[in-house]
């Protein structure tokens, strides 16, 4: 008699969110359990890059069943391994369960954070380890870099990846092939390919998922990218703030070196190319291709004019092709499958499929990759699950510092890079910060002002100093102190600091003031004519104050008060001295008896 | 070159190390002064002067560059240097009340280290987890998610304790 034993497999995503939820201890118990019970022959444990619903984490996934287990414990870990792995029953209380509490065990399938979602260039996330090129290999990887090395010539790979309509994901949508097109046209004796690493805009962090979780598909398509254009050295610009996605990517060229995949004659023709990596040192301007290169050179990182483009004159005045990390993501796909595949997907002008980061206000807060043209409507409330604790929407932020606020009137639009632009905000490079009743949208402003002045390289008088003399102004509004006289000026600067910047950094930055100023101008008026905050979010606007009829005098907010504002004695009613308070809200925080509010003014 | 004489010259020695693995390669001074600030902890600026003679680059370049970058810090960070994020997401659900309230709590200014040298404060760009928001990072590896003001006394006290 023989016994078959059916190997099962425990992946693990080991994504940025997981991990700061506790995915190391999940793992170590599952790993010492299934030991214990000497299982550890025929069941896998396998980390994997991001799975994407990151509110649930730490996540697993377990095969053949393909059961989904979410907000996992070491406890929960043993018990999955004592019932389901040792037992085959699922354990129910660690399954996704929906809104009306019913279960739903088959995340893929079942959930609807999944079954909208068509993933090309996140498709091995949360599926293969990303630390092991054997498994990237068995999910058809390297296999398109073999195909366009044996079977076709580099201008028959530009006519596939022109004819896809891939355009550039991390902001401004230029077409890919053409972008190869025409760096392969400029005759040189050294060209570079760069991938462009340097997701800065807050927000957005598809970028960082892809490194971590799916490095080899960005090799992949790097190198696809060099055979087109003709480059055989390339250069990876990754933030230093991503340590995690340095390390995979440090293993992953090593692995792809030792396969044959980067070096010398690679698959025997005689197409040699190499990659390094370099880190960035903390400046948003340096996502911009002129100012990246020049980091790269070891300089400050300071934009110059175009033309000349980079595709002309770029890194050491080479021809040089600059990709996002998510566009070379899809290359090998475009080139597995077919042009016609990819442009069967999305709209007419913005082709296949976009990742977008759900975050701020929004129930499933994570990782999306959605068909383009999906409305913003679906992508909220179908796929994120809508906003919590009952609060109306207000805004959808998009584009980070460079783009805008999409007003819930316009939660129909279809998410492609026209129809964005048309309502006064950009694609970018895919963060969506979901912003509710209890935001402001004079303060969002700010915030995204607050954030170029830092990051202005200080080249251009009017990116330099316009917009510190912005946020002077939105400051002197937030605090009660603005007349309409500000407001225009705003409007004034707004429009010559777009006019008259070097770089996008400085063209774009007015965006969030004016996107705001064209929604939600009543908002601007009341901080102007009312001196109030109707969101309640400007600090010098409102007060906190206590309820006498709901206060039982628990002494919960007087303990808790940094700055001692709050007395009164215990059992009686407390109250707030607005004179020390600092407007820090953990007062409001603390209490159970819903006896702390904000007013305005 | 002078070298004070509590800055270590075995440090010096794994930068001569570095510096020596990769001087062939151009436009290297970034990754080296990301090496050096791993050594020692920060850039002082006789560490700026070493590494500009060993490049063979001009001081004021070094300068340059160094200033330029915000990862790059001139002054001595404290032991356990506590990022917080404030990008859209974070600041969104609050991030800006966990900063305030880290520095009271420590009574220091943004970036200085508190007296007894073991912590430092630093806001810092989008740390791509917002879907914890508000995250603060404690060192290189520690995340804390979903953050509140009230949390921050306890994180506080965990590392003070050890």
């Amino acid at each position: 008699m023989s016994v078959a034993v059916v190997a099962s497999t425990v992946l693990i995503c080991a994504g940025g969110a997981c991990i700061s939820a506790g995915e190391k201890s999940v793992k170590q118990v599952f790993e010492e359990k299934l030991r214990e019970f000497a299982l550890d022959s025929v069941v896998q444990v396998v980390e994997t890059g991001c799975m994407g619903a990151c509110n649930l984490g730490p996540l697993a996934v377990i095969y053949p069943e393909g059961i989904f287990y979410q907000k996992l414990t070491p406890q929960a870990a043993e018990e999955i391994v004592v019932e389901h792995l040792l037992k085959g029953r699922p354990v129910e209380k660690y399954l996704y369960k929906g809104p009306a509490g019913e279960i739903k065990a088959k995340s893929q399938e079942e959930l609807p954070f999944f079954k909208r979602q068509v993933k090309i260039a996140t498709r091995n996330l949360g599926v293969i380890d990303p630390t092991d090129i054997d498994e990237y290999i068995g999910r058809d990887g390297y296999f398109a870099l073999m195909k366009v090395l044996k079977e076709m010539t580099p201008e028959e790979v530009i006519a596939e990846i022109k004819s896809s309509g891939l355009r550039g994901r991390g902001g401004a949508g230029f077409p890919t092939g053409l972008k190869w097109e025409l760096c392969r046209k400029n005759e040189a004796d050294q060209k570079f390919i760069i991938c462009n690493a340097d997701e800065g805009d807050p927000g957005a962090f598809m970028d960082r998922s892809i490194l971590e979780g799916d490095p080899h598909s960005v090799l992949e398509g790097m190198a696809i990218g060099a055979y087109a254009i003709g480059a055989s050295r390339g250069f990876i610009y990754v933030r230093a703030e991503y340590p995690l996605a340095i390390e995979r990517l440090n293993i992953a060229i090593e692995q792809a070196r030792e396969y044959g995949f980067l070096g010398e004659n690679i698959l025997g023709t005689d197409f040699s190319f190499d990659i390094e990596i370099r880190i960035g040192a903390g400046a948003f301007v340096c996502g911009e291709e002129t100012a990246l290169m020049a980091s790269i050179e070891g300089e400050r990182g300071q934009p110059r004019v175009k033309p000349p483009y980079p595709v002309q004159s770029g890194l050491w005045g080479k021809p040089t092709v600059i990709n996002n990390v998510e566009t070379l993501a899809n290359v090998p796909p475009i080139i597995l499958k077919g042009a016609q595949w990819f442009a069967s997907i999305g709209t007419e002008t913005s082709k296949g499929t976009k990742v977008f980061a759900l975050a701020g206000k929004i129930r499933n807060t994570g990782l999306v990759e959605v068909p383009m043209g999906i409305t913003l409507r679906e992508l909220i409330y179908e796929i994120g699950g809508g906003i919590p604790s009952g609060k109306k929407l207000k805004a959808v932020q998009t584009g980070g510092p460079s783009g805008g606020c999409i007003p819930a009137e316009h939660l129909d639009v279809r998410v492609d890079y026209e129809s964005l632009k048309e309502l006064g905000t950009i694609m970018g490079s895919g963060g969506m910060v979901v912003m509710d009743e209890d935001d402001c949208m004079v303060d969002v402003a700010k915030f995204f002002l607050g954030f170029t002045v830092e990051e202005s390289c200080g080249k251009c008088t009017p990116c330099r100093e316009g917009t510190k003399v912005m946020l002077d102004l939105l400051e002197k509004i937030t605090s009660g102190e603005g007349t309409h006289e500000d407001l225009e000026k705003l409007k004034e600067l707004a429009q010559f600091i777009s006019e008259a910047s070097l770089c996008g950094l400085g063209q774009t930055a007015p965006n969030p003031v004016l996107s705001t100023m064209r929604y939600f101008w009543d908002e601007y008026i009341a901080h102007v004519e009312e001196k109030r905050c109707p969101a309640k979010r400007c600090k010098a606007l409102i007060r906190y104050v206590i309820d006498p009829q709901k206060c039982v005098g628990c002494t919960a907010c007087a303990r808790v008060c940094p700055v001692a504002a709050i007395t009164g004695e215990i059992r009686k009613p407390h109250e707030i001295d607005p004179e020390i308070c600092t407007r820090c809200g953990s007062c409001m925080e603390v209490c159970r008896f819903d006896a702390i509010s904000k007013v305005s003014p | 070159m002078k070298t004070s004489a509590d800055l270590d010259s075995s440090l010096y020695q794994r930068l001569d190390d570095y510096i020596e693995s990769v001087k062939e390669k151009p436009g290297i001074l970034i990754n080296v002064l990301h090496k050096a600030q791993e050594i020692f902890g920060y850039l002082p600026d006789e560490v700026l002067e070493y590494v500009a003679e060993k490049l063979d680059v001009p001081v004021s370049k070094v300068f340059g560059v160094v200033t330029f970058y915000n990862f790059f810090s001139r002054k001595p960070k404290g032991k356990y240097q506590i990022k917080i994020c404030l990008g859209t997401a974070c600041y969104v659900k609050g991030g800006d009340k966990v900063f305030e309230r880290f520095l009271e709590e420590l009574e220091v200014e943004p970036e200085e280290p508190t007296k007894d040298g073991l912590f430092s404060v630093h806001p810092v760009r989008c740390l791509g987890a917002c879907s914890m928001a508000p995250v603060v990072l404690v060192g290189e590896k520690d995340f804390y998610g979903r953050l509140t003001p009230n949390d921050v006394p306890s994180l506080i006290k965990k590392y003070r304790e050890g």
